[in-house]
């Protein structure tokens, strides 16, 4: 396959990026999206071009790193993936491809597609976690009965790797479904119960100082996500909130 | 942070309005229903409406107050959220993952907008003007007349047909998101759905109906 690529490049923070057009030739349908911009970046270091930096890690799936924006959607075309797991095989020879960086006030490039996710770290940070102590006297877990429909739930919010889509493809840059998946996957377990109330309130709160915007439920985080996350989170957090609000 | 000043505080108002105004369209459209089966029966329906201090000094406050708090909230969020993507995407494939509506509620909701300043100007106006500034004695026949002069000019009725299908397009969104943003997304979400879907159909291709029927009269 041959490609036409235009790609967001930015040296830094402070610089203002522009888009950059690329050829690249005999691109194998196999390859992951990753390995083709593997092959870009060799492409230009042998022209003494800098190579393009772009977040990446597992490769696999599971790290929530790689974060571009293809064609107009988080993690390009294909649905319930990450980038890594892209393959070139869903694009067409000759076609034009754009890259961009997730792009939100929370989430600052950091250089070309790399941004900076820290704000989900602080919003983690704020209330993500159950206080407990794991250390040695661990209850056995088949102590606490825990409903097979909420112990789903749970875990199905737990698959959220926070790579943050979400925010990229809405188009408010809203990080509700990521706080809310992070919400859920405690809230509905009677381990997480306990704080229930100030891990809303918490997060919440530091999700709105980040800079986050406003969910308007157009959905498309849903449609997005490669994880499947469901909007329904975003309902439970809205009545944990309100819930924790009224409570004080 | 307080509740109102939070992100899901300031949804949850706009959702709250949001169905407090559905309920108001509701109740306006069986009125207006009537006057295509029953003129005398419009009129004593109207009279009750624009006389009983109840409706006059409680409920249109409160209807003003709901209309004005939406359309802030409308624009205050969407100024909120728009500062939340400074550099726009070179490509943004929004058809990809959401509805024309979801994505334009601002857009839909300024024909609204412009459109309630024209009523205003044709019924509630004159209204005021008519009960409050001459101060012109009671008349519980004059509303059809008064509705049905409104409808001779064509052009009118078609700015009418054209912002009720905004007003559709509007709703298609507008009625479901509100539950979802109350936290009702559960089992009965999907009635909800449907009951979205026939309200959006109903009531503003029901208005428009009204508009093309006292027009052809």
């Amino acid at each position: 396959m041959n490609l036409t690529l235009k790609v967001w490049r930015q040296a830094n923070s402070e610089s203002k990026g522009k888009m950059e057009t690329y050829q690249i030739a005999d691109v194998s349908p196999d390859m992951s999206f990753l390995e083709m911009m593997d092959v870009l970046n060799e492409q230009l270091m042998t022209q003494g071009i800098d190579p393009i930096a772009f977040d990446h890690d597992c490769r696999e799936g599971i790290c929530g790193m790689c974060s571009m924006f293809i064609n107009g959607e988080a993690h390009g075309p294909d649905r319930l993936v990450t980038t890594c797991q892209l393959h070139m095989r869903k694009f067409k020879d000759g076609d034009t491809i754009t890259i961009e960086p997730f792009r939100a006030r929370a989430f600052p490039v950091i250089k070309d597609l790399a941004v900076d996710r820290s704000s989900f770290d602080r919003i983690q940070q704020a209330g993500g976690f159950i206080s407990i102590n794991t250390s040695g006297n661990t209850q056995d877990a088949n102590a606490i009965p825990i409903d097979k429909h909420d112990a789903d739930k749970a875990f199905d919010a737990a698959t959220c790797i926070g790579c943050g889509a979400c925010v990229a493809t809405c188009k408010n840059a809203s990080a509700m479904l990521f706080v809310s998946a992070k919400v859920s996957q405690y809230s509905l377990l009677p381990q997480g119960k306990v704080e229930a109330t100030d891990r809303v309130m918490n997060m919440v709160k530091q999700m709105d100082e980040e800079g986050f915007g406003n969910c308007t439920n157009t959905g498309a985080c849903e449609v997005e996500c490669p994880k499947g996350i469901s909007l329904e989170n975003i309902a439970r957090m809205n009545r944990e909130y309100l819930y924790a609000s009224v409570k004080g | 942070m307080t509740l109102v000043a939070s992100s899901i505080g300031r949804k949850v108002a706009m959702a709250l309005s949001g169905i407090f105004l559905v309920l108001f369209l509701t109740q306006h459209f069986s009125i207006n229903l009537l006057s295509v089966f029953s003129k005398s029966m419009f009129n004593q329906v109207s009279h009750f409406m624009g006389n009983n201090p109840v409706v006059q000094f409680i409920l249109q406050p409160i209807l003003i107050f709901g209309v004005l708090f939406h359309f802030v909230m409308g624009f205050v969020l969407e100024i909120k959220n728009s500062k939340s993507r400074k550099v726009k995407y070179f490509t943004y494939k929004g058809r990809a993952n959401a509805s024309w509506m979801s994505r334009n509620m601002i857009f839909s909701g300024i024909v609204i907008l412009s459109f309630l300043g024209l009523h205003f100007y044709d019924f509630w106006v004159p209204e005021m003007n008519y009960k409050y500034v001459e101060v012109l004695p009671l008349d519980q026949n004059r509303y059809f007349d008064e509705l049905v002069h409104k409808f001779v000019s064509p052009t009118r009725v078609i700015i009418y047909v054209i912002s009720f299908i905004f007003l559709s397009l509007h709703l298609f969104h507008g009625f479901a998101s509100s539950f979802q943003t109350v936290g009702v997304n559960n089992k009965y979400s999907v009635y909800i759905k449907k009951i979205t879907t026939t309200f959006s159909i109903v009531v503003p291709f029901g208005f428009i109906f009204i508009a093309i029927f006292h027009h052809l009269r």
